[in-house]
Order: C-alpha cells, then sequence, then structure tokens
C-alpha cells in the first residue's frame, strides 16, 4: 500500500521561490522548498480511498 | 466538550479540516522520516488515529497543530520499534533547488534532505515545524510537549549544524546506518518521548 514512484517524482521544488528572509542562511529557503514540494504533489489514490472509507467506520 | 457525541455536520467539518491538512502531514512526515513510502504509511496511520480520536478535538483550533500531535506520537513509537534508521529517499536526489541571487552554488534537495536527516530527532522535528511548516516558537512547543525555550534552542541547534554542513559540504553519508548512532538516536527519542505528557496519546 505504498504510494509508487510517480507520486514521489512530482513537480520538483523549482515552483516556489518565497522572498528571502532577512537573516537567514540561503538553505533555509530550501527547507520549505522541501516542505512545500511535497504539498504540491497530487495526493496518491490510497489516501482518496482511506478518506472515503472513513464515513463508513464508525 | 471533549466527551460529547459530534453531530452529523460537526462530523463533515472535522472530514473537511482533516482532507485539507493531509498535504501538510505528508510533507512533514516525509521531513521526519526521509523515505516517501514509509512517510505515507505514517500519515494513513496518523489519520485513522485522529479520525478515532475525533471526539477530543476541539472545533475552533488548529487541525494541523493537533494531527501533528497524533503523526508525531506514531513516529516516535514506530521508531523505537526501530521501522525508521533515517533512510534516504533517492527519488529526490535529483532535484535541485533555484540558486539564490548572486550565489554561484546552488544547494541541492538531496543535500539539504540528507543533511536535516542526520540532526537528532528533537533538532529535526523542531526545525520542521518552524522552519518549514511555519509554526511559531510557542506553537511548535505545544506540539512537542516542551518548553519554548527548547524548541528556540533546538531549532538554533538544528541551523547551525545544518549551516555547517551545507556551507562545508561535510554531510555524513551513512551515520544513521551505524549502530552507536541509531542506538544514542533512540535514547534521545525515549527522552523525547518521556517529556510529552500533551495530547493524543492515542
Amino acid at each position: 500500500m505504498t504510494a509508487d514512484e510517480k507520486s514521489a517524482s512530482g513537480k520538483g521544488g523549482e515552483k516556489r521561490s518565497p522572498g528571502r528572509e532577512a537573516g537567514k542562511p540561503d538553505w533555509s529557503n530550501g527547507l520549505r522548498q522541501l516542505y512545500d514540494s511535497v504539498l504540491d504533489e497530487e495526493l496518491p489514490d490510497t489516501f482518496k480511498d482511506l478518506l472515503s472509507k472513513l464515513d463508513d467506520k464508525d | 466538550m471533549g466527551a460529547e457525541k459530534r453531530t452529523a455536520a460537526e462530523k463533515a467539518d472535522f472530514k473537511r479540516e482533516l482532507t485539507q491538512v493531509v498535504p501538510h502531514l505528508r510533507a512533514f512526515a516525509r521531513g521526519l522520516c526521509g523515505r516517501a513510502d514509509m512517510a505515507d504509511d505514517l500519515v494513513q496511520e496518523a489519520l485513522l488515529k485522529a479520525w478515532a480520536a475525533q471526539d477530543r478535538f476541539q472545533p475552533g483550533t488548529s487541525m494541523r497543530a493537533w494531527t501533528f500531535v497524533i503523526l508525531r506520537n506514531a513516529y516516535l513509537t514506530d521508531m523505537r520499534r526501530n521501522r525508521f534508521r533515517g533512510e534516504y529517499d533517492e527519488t529526490v536526489a535529483e532535484r535541485v533547488l533555484t540558486a539564490p541571487a548572486g550565489q554561484e552554488e546552488p544547494i541541492h534537495l538531496s543535500d539539504m534532505h540528507r543533511a536535516l536527516l542526520t540532526l537528532p530527532p528533537e533538532r529535526r522535528e523542531a526545525l520542521l515545524l518552524v522552519g518549514a511548516g511555519g509554526f511559531s516558537y510557542e506553537e511548535a512547543a505545544t506540539i512537542c510537549g516542551c518548553a519554548v525555550g527548547t524548541i528556540k534552542s533546538r531549532v538554533g541547534r538544528a541551523r547551525a549544524a545544518l549551516n555547517t554542513m551545507l556551507t562545508e559540504g561535510s554531510i555524513p553519508q551513512h551515520s544513521l546506518d551505524d549502530e552507536t548512532a541509531h542506538r544514542a538516536i533512540l535514547e534521545e527519542l525515549d527522552e523525547v518521548a518521556s517529556g510529552n505528557g500533551v495530547a493524543a496519546r492515542s
């Protein structure tokens, strides 16, 4: 039930480049990009299935 | 309000909010455990636990913070069962960050991720919450069940360590495969988990 490779290949981190915050090292945006790149991925079907089944679980 | 049965409308609201935070849970989990497939397993586990514990959610409070506590506890439990060894996911290895203006060498996302995974878990999660998730120090402290000062210190140490690794290019390759390092991490985990009497130990 693992997400397959294509869900992980996503769109990459190139889409967002938030403005640099003063006083932070260059890589601090990278941390955000790492996080945002996952937000940008399409949700794997396993999650859609799981969410749709939740209502039956009561 | 805690134990009351929720109305159908409240359940629908809960589910809508839960659905909205799934991408955030995936992003947090990916940063915590490093591998996309394991991270997603962890998120599924957290979603089921959150659903089962929904009567304990206070409507109007942050669903993201509430579910992060559940995800974090699931991660700590699994870590102690030796499921995750901070393995690095090669599927992100090719991603390259855009170079900031005026800088010659772009930082590779893969380097960033690998460096992140070498941090002790409590520093890694603190940095993820504040530096990536955008939580305030106060919110991060609530999620981790520790003092605000502790979070600030963890974030500071994490940033300093990443800074050293990324600017000097001295990222350990296999530190987490090492038995001694792994044991040390598990000991620290026990410490982190024991300091956490807060919500959602479900």
